[in-house]
């Protein structure tokens, strides 16, 4: 009985967090005419027509009379006027009923072209050489490439560079290693904002916005990934280390064949929490970009809702583009994005 | 430590060397942190200073005339008051109005606290079948936070001839004039709190709430169970005190992020513009704004600084008196 009440407390709160990516996907799926309708329709479907006489007629079944269904001809004072279409029997005969009574036959019908209709875009087609493909290319072709090499260069960056440092921080003993440290740790407070405007001046006035440069290196060496795995890295046994190093190992070899590869769940976490957190970064790379062939997805997403403001059904479209890889990688990624949080979380 | 470290006595070892082992694999990383991340600090502190024009600067003569050093000014204009037809009147009234717009939209943390420890509660049975729950509510967490946003605009939408699904449902209900959401300025900012509450309720909060239960050890439930406690009282007696040091760390990082902002930014740039009138401008957006939209860096900064202090302000608050509630196993 508890188990029922726990159930269905899940699952009501389950629904809850599924309906609007439901209700995105079931947008996106509609045809233009119907992304609006009232009330809601969840599965796509559209009214049924036939030919009648060489013109598209809708199809309705008739209350009270079961296997009955009608073509409607015409609208007139004393009702519609409808032409028998089944049972086979009585096919084309014509005869006059009530509006209330008839009920138009729908059929479910998914509008996947909305997809490529979405990624063709006219309004964010990029007019320009883009890596030696063509002059115009699409728009979400060109956000998914920018995407990739940026969010790649990011958490490769990040977690090699972090890795070194953190097992400088939690290895070797250096003058001044623990001010350094906790400058580090200083920094995790610090609202993003403060940090990017200085780095948006600098870049602005060296005239360095619209670069990859700008998009990649500024986020890459924020004082988490170091932090996390710094403490990490003080959890792995030094006995280990020990005799590798009696052996004459040079602290390289220490991090590269040992520390590494005890490493691999939190290294997993970090690349995991940087690939997300890049891959749907908005704020910096809106400040630091504004020509089209170097936006990333949100942004590129962003810039498709100023130029398709009413079209439901692209937009929930565009949306789902940029959501899927996303949540594939979640759920890859996703024990030691949990653990992850668990790690970090609780050290601080 | 000592016995542990190899090469005994590293104290006797040059100091300079020992630094010097140690550089390469610093210096890639400090060098972009230093760059990046901890001068920044330091330059926003000295552009609140300034009144700086964005422009190319080409040379030393353009970076003369474009910065120019103002000590407090922006401050006394930011924060400041000033005497009109008698009465005291705010320097930037704006930014009090956004400040408390900012505030406004933390009263979901606690609603969105709530949830979370519950939800954790509900994800820490052993039923078939829990994992496929706690990754559909981490969902919003990963999503990108562009799209969540987009699809909530047109959950609320409501125009003359067009209603989203909120206000289909609501009309389904019965109610017969649903709330304009975003369009009006009593509901735009309870809209917000919504689609937050739905986007972190079952977030970072809630993963990290399910760890902290896990940690409470089974026996004080059954020996609670033996002294014939109730459900209020295992949770009231228990369950809270031993999630305190999560609640800590939960309220804290919240408090922190409520004030940044970054997915309310998203929001408001996306979904209302700041509007209707301003009523979902948070200072994030104010921020972005003076920076981006009306190139005033200087001013920007020093509303950046203000957000700092705030934050830094919690904190330490929050370490001193928060702590004292905290109740350690």
């Amino acid at each position: 009985m508890l188990k029922l009440l726990a159930y269905l407390a899940l699952s009501a709160v389950g629904i809850t967090m599924l309906l609007p990516f439901a209700w995105m996907i079931s947008t996106s799926l509609k045809a233009p005419a119907n992304a609006v309708e009232f009330p809601p329709r969840w599965i796509p479907s559209e009214p049924e027509t036939v030919q009648v006489a060489g013109e598209d007629r809708l199809i309705a079944e008739v209350t009270g009379e079961p296997g009955l269904r009608v073509a409607l001809l015409r609208y007139s004072p004393e009702g519609v006027r409808v032409q028998i279409l089944s049972p086979a029997s009585r096919a084309g005969e014509q005869l006059t009923l009530s509006e209330a009574d008839l009920r138009p036959v729908r059929q479910t019908k998914l509008h996947w072209g909305n997809y490529l209709a979405a990624w063709r875009a006219h309004g964010i087609q990029v007019r320009e050489a883009f890596f030696g493909l063509a002059h115009r290319v699409h728009g979400f072709l060109v956000f998914y490439l920018n995407s990739i090499i940026v969010t790649t260069c990011i958490t490769i960056g990040t977690v090699f560079t972090s890795s070194l440092a953190a097992f400088a921080f939690a290895r070797l003993r250096f003058p001044g290693r623990d001010s350094i440290f906790l400058g580090y740790l200083a920094t995790l407070m610090v609202p993003s904002i403060v940090i990017m405007l200085p780095v948006y001046a600098l870049l602005s006035s060296l005239g360095m916005t619209n670069t990859y440069a700008a998009l990649i290196f500024p986020p890459m060496f924020s004082a988490y990934g170091t932090f996390l795995l710094r403490q990490f890295f003080m959890t792995i046994p030094r006995d280990l280390e020990d005799a590798a190093v009696i052996d004459g190992a040079s602290p390289f070899a220490v991090y590269r064949h040992i520390i590494l590869p005890l490493s691999k769940p939190a290294l997993a976490t970090l690349t995991t929490f940087v690939f997300l957190h890049s891959w749907n970064d908005f704020l910096w790379p809106l400040m630091v970009v504004d020509r089209l062939a170097l936006k990333t997805l949100p942004i590129g997403l962003a810039h498709f809702q100023d130029s398709y403001t009413t079209e439901y059904h692209l937009l929930m479209a565009a949306s789902v583009i940029v959501m899927v890889p996303v949540l594939i990688v979640f759920m890859i990624g996703q024990r030691y994005f949990v653990r992850g949080i668990a790690l970090s979380g609780m050290k601080g | 430590m000592t016995q542990l470290t190899p090469r005994a006595a590293p104290a006797r070892r040059p100091r300079g060397r020992a630094f010097l082992q140690a550089l390469p694999f610093l210096l890639p990383n400090l060098l972009g942190f230093l760059l990046f991340t901890l001068l920044p600090v330091l330059a926003c502190f000295a552009l609140s200073l300034a009144d700086y024009r964005l422009a190319p600067i080409t040379s030393f003569h353009d970076l003369q005339e474009q910065v120019r050093f103002v000590g407090f000014d922006n401050f006394v204009r930011l924060l400041g008051w000033h005497r009109e037809a008698g009465r005291l009147v705010a320097n930037d009234a704006l930014f009090w109005r956004y400040l408390g717009n900012t505030l406004f939209l933390m009263l979901g943390i606690p609603l969105s606290i709530a949830g979370s420890i519950l939800l954790a509660g509900l994800l820490n049975q052993r039923l078939r079948g829990i994992t496929i729950f706690r990754t559909i509510y981490f969902l919003p967490t990963v999503s990108s936070a562009v799209a969540v946003v987009i699809v909530w605009k047109w959950i609320f939408h409501q125009q003359p001839n067009e209603i989203g699904l909120l206000n289909s449902f609501l009309t389904t209900l019965g109610m017969s004039h649903p709330p304009n959401w975003l369009g009006s300025m009593t509901w735009a900012k309870p809209a917000f709190i919504i689609m937050t509450l739905w986007a972190t309720v079952g977030g970072y909060n809630c993963v990290l709430y399910l760890a902290g239960l896990q940690g409470i050890p089974q026996e004080l439930y059954e020996a609670a169970d033996l002294d014939g406690a109730g459900v209020w009282a295992r949770f009231r007696h228990i369950t809270w005190p031993l999630l305190s040091p999560t609640t800590f760390f939960v309220v804290t990082m919240s408090v922190i992020a409520g004030l940044q902002g970054s997915f309310l930014f998203t929001a408001a740039f996306l979904m209302t513009g700041g509007g209707p009138a301003g009523a979902t401008t948070t200072l994030m957006l104010y921020i972005y704004n003076y920076a981006i939209s009306w190139h005033q860096l200087g001013y920007a900064a020093a509303i950046a600084c203000v957000l700092f202090l705030l934050v830094f302000g919690f904190t330490l608050l929050n370490w001193r008196y928060g702590q004292r509630l905290v109740h350690y196993q």
